[in-house]
């Protein structure tokens, strides 16, 4: 059993997996079902000055029978009081001394930014998270994304908050911006404890086609939403190892975005996060799906050997390099395992339509007989001189370990695009001739 | 005692219910999505129409199952009929790939039959009739599944199409003859609609040869098309076989089609004799009627049974019993002249495959019905009357030419079971669009484009895409664009 229990910047819990601040961390009531379940942090659902939502307010999009594959809304921060929220937090801290609860924050001056960072505190809570993301509603009004989409604006209000602060103070940061990092680097400088990310994307998830308004309907008419989810991982393990890997950063990092499971957990951890949140995968399942995160994630931790997760963090950051800098001479190329392939043909059809027209269909004597294979059918031949190694065609198909991209050895010596510039420069290399 | 109905109507309704409900709009998009959407999809080969299954499959996925039903009746106008009573396991469903990767394949008839419930329920016209007419005139005999898949696809070829159908509807054994709990008789009159409403005209009730002679026929159209199915059952040739309480299964089953369930008589002891698939409709039927035993008997062995496994066990679950090696020397008679039982004896199979009687093995089993389902006969002697120069092979069906329907006479074409020796639905629609396109190019001197089956196997030679009608022949494309 590997050691799960994680120290974001001085915030302890007794595993990395925290539920994100939105719907399901809003009441007393919730956080303790939370922790009975398992989960090792809460992040509150963010306090401010009392707002009024719409109805309707999410929306999701399906994807070939799936749903919620990705999911939106238009909810606004917390509609309780501060009172009540700060009130709820002490009995939720009180019965559970060793978890994690963060309060997250979104006010708007100096003295108010200064007055729920200090309640936070005298509450009990371990930290506060400012919440600069909310990419609807708030941000119309100066808060949210409006925030963190201005590194300046970012810093200096980071920099109030820490004048109040006597806890870690995380701050969270908006994905609708062209470079993240440079609002992570903003916090830094501010002096910020800790970062999580990402905060939702705008998004419109689909447009009702009977009566032509988008989801979610608010009488004839909606808004962008905050778009999150399964869908939306990608976006989020891309911004988290940009900020893992930005020397100027440095900072903790919790991580968000579309995890649903310990594999999603895993990855966002081997880039760099220390604790991860989750809302989306609570809100279609509940919280009793962190059961088999910190089950999974523990087996996953002592299959690899390590004993505690702190020795997994950021173990992938540093495979992530500039293009320009990866070997233009490493070679994949596709095999097709004929006794496996069941005859679909989605890869001769992916290759020849959407990719480099490298696989044949020819006669199947010869190449045994795969379990759905009609005979005499024809089966789908790689051409291994002309294939590129683009991955398509193993991506398309359907049967697990079928096509397999194997790396060839092409007797050439490593190579980057640096390199190459670099020799021929220098007149060591004719430009390698363009594809025909 | 004559035989009599055995249950009440409402009994009988729940007994002959069709077996597969039909799958709800969520049900289908989930079993739509379990497709592939493979490139030379099998399934498509296997289908004797050629419908382009991925590409309707797809369109339910999509949230047009009226897309999916066009796609679906502009191969086979019996699409919904199909849906119901094409042995699946043996062709599409047999041939998915998914059933080799999941154990399981995806539900294409339940897919197809939910996309041709679509447009049927709405009365969507997916099929255009054509602009243009050719004022050419085809008789078409026998409005059965091949009768009707010919003027279907004469009629969106731009000619006119005359059925000529003894019985007072259309639609043949898809009307008259197939097991109430596959599918009820509606949707066979909706598809004769169907056909109707692309300008095909129907004269039922005529009989050709009795009401019209071949000879006017073929001075009147341009050409004739022969789908007349096949004759009466076959004889047994034992003596007894006239007596009432034996019945033909396809008689058996037509009267249903034809009476109020709850007046179809039925036996308290029942024997078929036979054991291929319409005699296992029999088992079926009868014992869904309240027979208390129903017995088949084979000649042969159980694993010789030429009925399909998926029917076998259904009437097997039923409580259909079955009798091997043996064979009905006589049908019995008590004094009031009705069936009192069979006289039976034991058969083996000797070395060359011959079925014998074991000397010595006879005895009686009681029943009060005989039914007998071992095969129909062809249509010979009445092909032989109609036309006496036709050609005919050794079984007696029309000698053709599978792929354009032709026979030995010029004007002539055949297809379905009068041609193929008595086969499924599917293949009977198949032959009379094949045979259709044989008139059309007979008639025009232009071939159809485009395989009956469109096939995207061997893309390097044939044809390429769904299109029927303008494949992409990608030979033709490396030939002016290169290969990359």
């Amino acid at each position: 059993m590997a050691d799960l229990s994680i120290n974001l910047a001085g915030i302890k819990s007794p595993n990395p997996f925290w539920v994100a601040s939105g719907p399901p961390s809003n009441t007393a009531y919730q956080a303790h079902r939370a922790f009975e379940a398992g989960w090792g942090g809460v992040v509150w659902k963010t306090i401010g000055e009392p707002i009024v939502n719409v109805s309707s307010r999410y929306s999701a999009m399906n994807l070939g029978g799936v749903r919620m594959a990705g999911f939106n809304n238009i909810e606004l921060i917390s509609d309780r009081s501060p009172e009540t929220n700060f009130r709820e937090i002490a009995e939720v801290k009180k019965r559970w001394p060793n978890h994690a609860v963060i309060a997250s924050l979104m006010v708007d001056t100096r003295e108010r930014w200064h007055e729920f960072v200090k309640w936070s505190a005298d509450v009990g809570a371990d930290g506060v998270e400012l919440n600069f993301g909310c990419p609807h509603g708030m941000c119309e009004r100066g808060m949210g994304s409006a925030v963190g989409q201005q590194p300046a604006v970012t810093e200096r209000i980071v920099s109030w908050a820490m004048e109040a602060a006597t806890i870690p103070v995380i701050v969270k940061l908006t994905p609708n911006i062209t470079d993240i990092t440079y609002a992570a680097r903003a916090a830094k400088s501010a002096g910020a404890n800790a970062i999580s990310l990402i905060n939702t994307i705008n998004s419109i998830t689909q447009v009702n086609l009977d009566n032509l308004v988008p989801e979610p309907f608010v009488a004839g008419f909606s808004t962008h939403g905050g778009y999150c989810g399964p869908a939306v991982k990608p976006i989020a393990l891309n911004m988290v190892q940009s900020c893992a890997d930005d020397p100027e950063v440095q900072l903790p990092i919790s991580g968000i975005g579309g995890i649903s499971n310990w594999r999603d957990a895993a990855e966002f951890i081997a880039l760099g996060s220390t604790s991860v949140q989750v809302c989306t995968a609570i809100m279609h399942y509940g919280f009793r799906i962190v059961e088999d995160m910190v089950e999974g994630l523990n087996d996953y931790l002592d299959s690899k050997g390590f004993t505690n997760v702190a020795q997994l963090r950021g173990l992938a950051v540093p495979t992530l390099k500039k293009w320009e800098s990866l070997d233009l001479h490493y070679q994949r190329i596709a095999r097709i395992n004929y006794d496996k392939c069941i005859g679909c043909n989605l890869c001769y059809i992916a290759c020849e339509d959407g990719a480099h027209q490298c696989i044949d269909l020819v006669d199947p004597n010869g190449y045994g007989l795969g379990p759905g294979r009609v005979p005499g059918k024809p089966i789908p031949k790689v051409r291994e001189n002309d294939c590129v190694g683009c991955n398509l065609c193993s991506l398309v198909c359907p049967v697990d370990n079928c096509i397999t991209m194997t790396s060839i050895e092409t007797g050439k010596p490593r190579m980057s695009w640096t390199d190459y510039q670099a020799k021929m420069a220098r007149g060591e290399m004719m430009p390698i001739p363009p594809h025909p | 005692m004559p035989l009599s109905p055995k249950l009440g109507p409402e009994a009988l309704a729940a007994n002959l219910a069709e077996l597969h409900p039909a799958l709800t709009t969520q049900e289908a998009v989930i079993e739509a999505n379990r497709c592939l959407f493979c490139f030379d999809a099998p399934c498509i080969k296997a289908c004797p129409t050629g419908i382009d299954i991925p590409s309707f499959i797809k369109k339910i996925a999509n949230g047009n199952p009226t897309g999916a039903a066009r796609a679906i009746l502009s191969a086979n106008i019996l699409g919904a009929s199909c849906a119901r009573v094409c042995p699946t396991s043996e062709l599409c469903e047999g041939a998915c790939v998914v059933l080799d990767l999941e154990g399981d394949p995806v539900k294409i008839g339940l897919l197809q039959r939910h996309a041709t419930d679509h447009v049927h329920e709405h009365h969507l016209q997916v099929l255009k009739k054509p602009s243009a007419h050719t004022n050419r005139r085809i008789a078409v005999i026998g409005g059965g599944p091949a009768g009707l898949g010919c003027a279907a696809e004469l009629a969106q070829l731009g000619h006119q199409a005359v059925v000529f159908e003894k019985k007072p509807n259309a639609g043949g054994l898809n009307t008259y003859g197939i097991a109430y709990y596959k599918m009820k008789p509606q949707v066979s009159l909706e598809e004769v609609e169907l056909v109707k409403s692309l300008g095909v005209e129907f004269r039922c009730g005529v009989e050709v040869g009795r009401d019209v002679s071949l000879a006017q026929l073929e001075q009147e159209f341009d050409a004739v098309f022969l789908g007349l199915g096949l004759g009466a059952g076959t004889r047994l040739g034992i003596p007894g076989e006239q007596l009432p309480g034996v019945i033909d299964a396809i008689d058996f089953i037509e009267q249903i089609h034809a009476e109020p369930l709850h007046q179809v008589p039925v036996g308290e002891r029942v024997a078929v004799i036979g054991c291929g698939n319409t005699a296992i409709d029999a088992v079926t039927q009868a014992k869904r009627l309240g027979a208390q035993t129903v017995l088949a008997i084979y000649r042969r062995g159980e694993d010789d049974m030429s009925a399909y496994d998926f029917e076998y066990e259904l009437a097997k679950n039923d409580g259909g019993q079955f009798l091997f090696h043996a064979v009905p020397l006589e049908i019995l008679a008590g004094k009031d002249g009705r069936v009192t039982g069979l006289r039976l004896a034991r058969t083996q199979v000797n070395a060359a495959g011959k079925v014998g009687i074991i000397p010595g093995t006879e005895f009686v089993e009681p029943f009060d019905m005989v039914i007998k389902a071992v095969g129909q006969e062809k249509q010979a002697a009445l092909l032989k009357k109609l036309l006496p120069k036709l050609e005919l092979d050794k079984r007696g069906a029309v000698k053709y030419d599978f792929a354009t329907g032709r026979t030995n006479l010029p004007k002539i074409f055949a297809g379905g079971d009068c041609a193929n020796g008595g086969r499924e639905v599917v293949n009977a629609v198949a032959e009379g669009k094949r045979a259709a396109r044989g008139i059309h190019a007979f008639l025009s001197g232009h071939e159809v484009t485009g395989p009956v089956q469109p096939s995207r196997l061997g893309a390097k030679n044939g044809a390429a895409g769904s299109g029927f009608d303008h494949p992409i022949r990608v030979k033709e494309l490396e030939e002016e664009f290169g290969k990359p």
